[in-house]
């Protein structure tokens, strides 16, 4: 089997909760044309955000919970790969836990910024836990708080990293 | 980025990377700095290069063998693989209840902002 399409993960969740007997999960279906804004400067002159919806969180802050958890955590960018966690309902966490820069991409983008690729990356990363079943209140709390954040950072560019 | 290219193709963002990775590793493997290095210089390459609502294959694999895709899709057999959805925290380990700071500072309770609004 050496070559394979992606895993198409809305049939398979169709699949499995069809064979659990349960309705058909109502996924999120955006038909406009998105928003687009060109970069404006280089890579190397960016401050680039983080978001991550991996549920990771920094050994001493209150972990999430798995029922619509909305609350997002602050992690400083300095915070050691040792102190960071990773809970979610819905994903195998076992590598998350061991190197939780696979969902959460600190040490690979900071290379890029010693390397001068990346201007900088902001102080502050964003987490949450990206179980939730509501998408209108990822879209009215999550979102809105997340934009707000990143303007008051005054990052050139997000990078969103889902689970 | 994503590592799920059905979902994010519908939620039809302004661009994307999408790495080609089993779910959980939406930045790279565990502990191979040097590659989730190239994932990232990949993936913000995408800021600069892509046209709107383009999704951008990342030039990773996950192994030459493919048979991980077949396992995922059929892993239905096994029933509901996810946990119970507790409504209160879930710490990745007991001593991390241990010394959490209740009133933390550094958490955001959209939640708690939005019980008083509605």
């Amino acid at each position: 089997m050496s070559s394979l399409p992606p895993v198409d993960h809305i049939q398979r969740t169709r699949d499995q909760y069809a064979s659990l007997g349960y309705p058909p999960y109502a996924w999120v279906k955006e038909h406009t044309q998105p928003p687009f804004v060109a970069l404006k400067k280089p890579l190397r002159e960016c401050r680039l955000g983080l978001v991550s919806s991996g549920g990771v969180y920094k050994a001493g802050q209150v972990a999430f919970h798995y029922k619509d958890d909305i609350s997002l955590r602050v992690i400083d960018r300095a915070t050691p790969a040792s102190e960071l966690r990773a809970t979610h309902f819905a994903y195998d966490l076992t590598d998350a836990r061991r190197d939780p820069n696979v969902v959460l991409p600190f040490a690979g983008l900071k290379r890029l910024v010693d390397e001068g690729a990346l201007g900088e990356l902001a102080n502050n990363a964003y987490t949450f836990m990206g179980g939730i079943y509501s998408a209108r209140k990822v879209r009215e709390h999550i979102a809105p708080e997340l934009v707000q954040r990143f303007v008051r950072d005054e990052v050139d560019v997000v990078l969103l990293v889902p689970v | 980025m994503s590592s799920a290219l059905s979902i994010t193709a519908s939620v039809n963002p302004p661009r994307a990377a999408f790495l080609d990775f089993p779910l959980g590793h939406t930045a790279g493997r565990p502990n191979e700095l040097d590659e989730q290095t190239e994932i990232m210089r990949a993936a913000l390459a995408v800021f600069a290069e892509s046209e709107r609502g383009e999704i951008t294959p990342l030039p990773f694999e996950w192994s030459a063998d493919h048979s991980w895709k077949a396992q995922v899709m059929a892993g239905d057999a096994e029933g509901d693989d996810r946990v119970e959805r507790f409504a209160s925290p879930q710490y990745q380990s007991a001593a991390d209840e241990a010394i959490v700071d209740a009133s933390c500072p550094s958490c955001i309770w959209l939640d708690r902002e939005q019980d008083g609004a509605e």
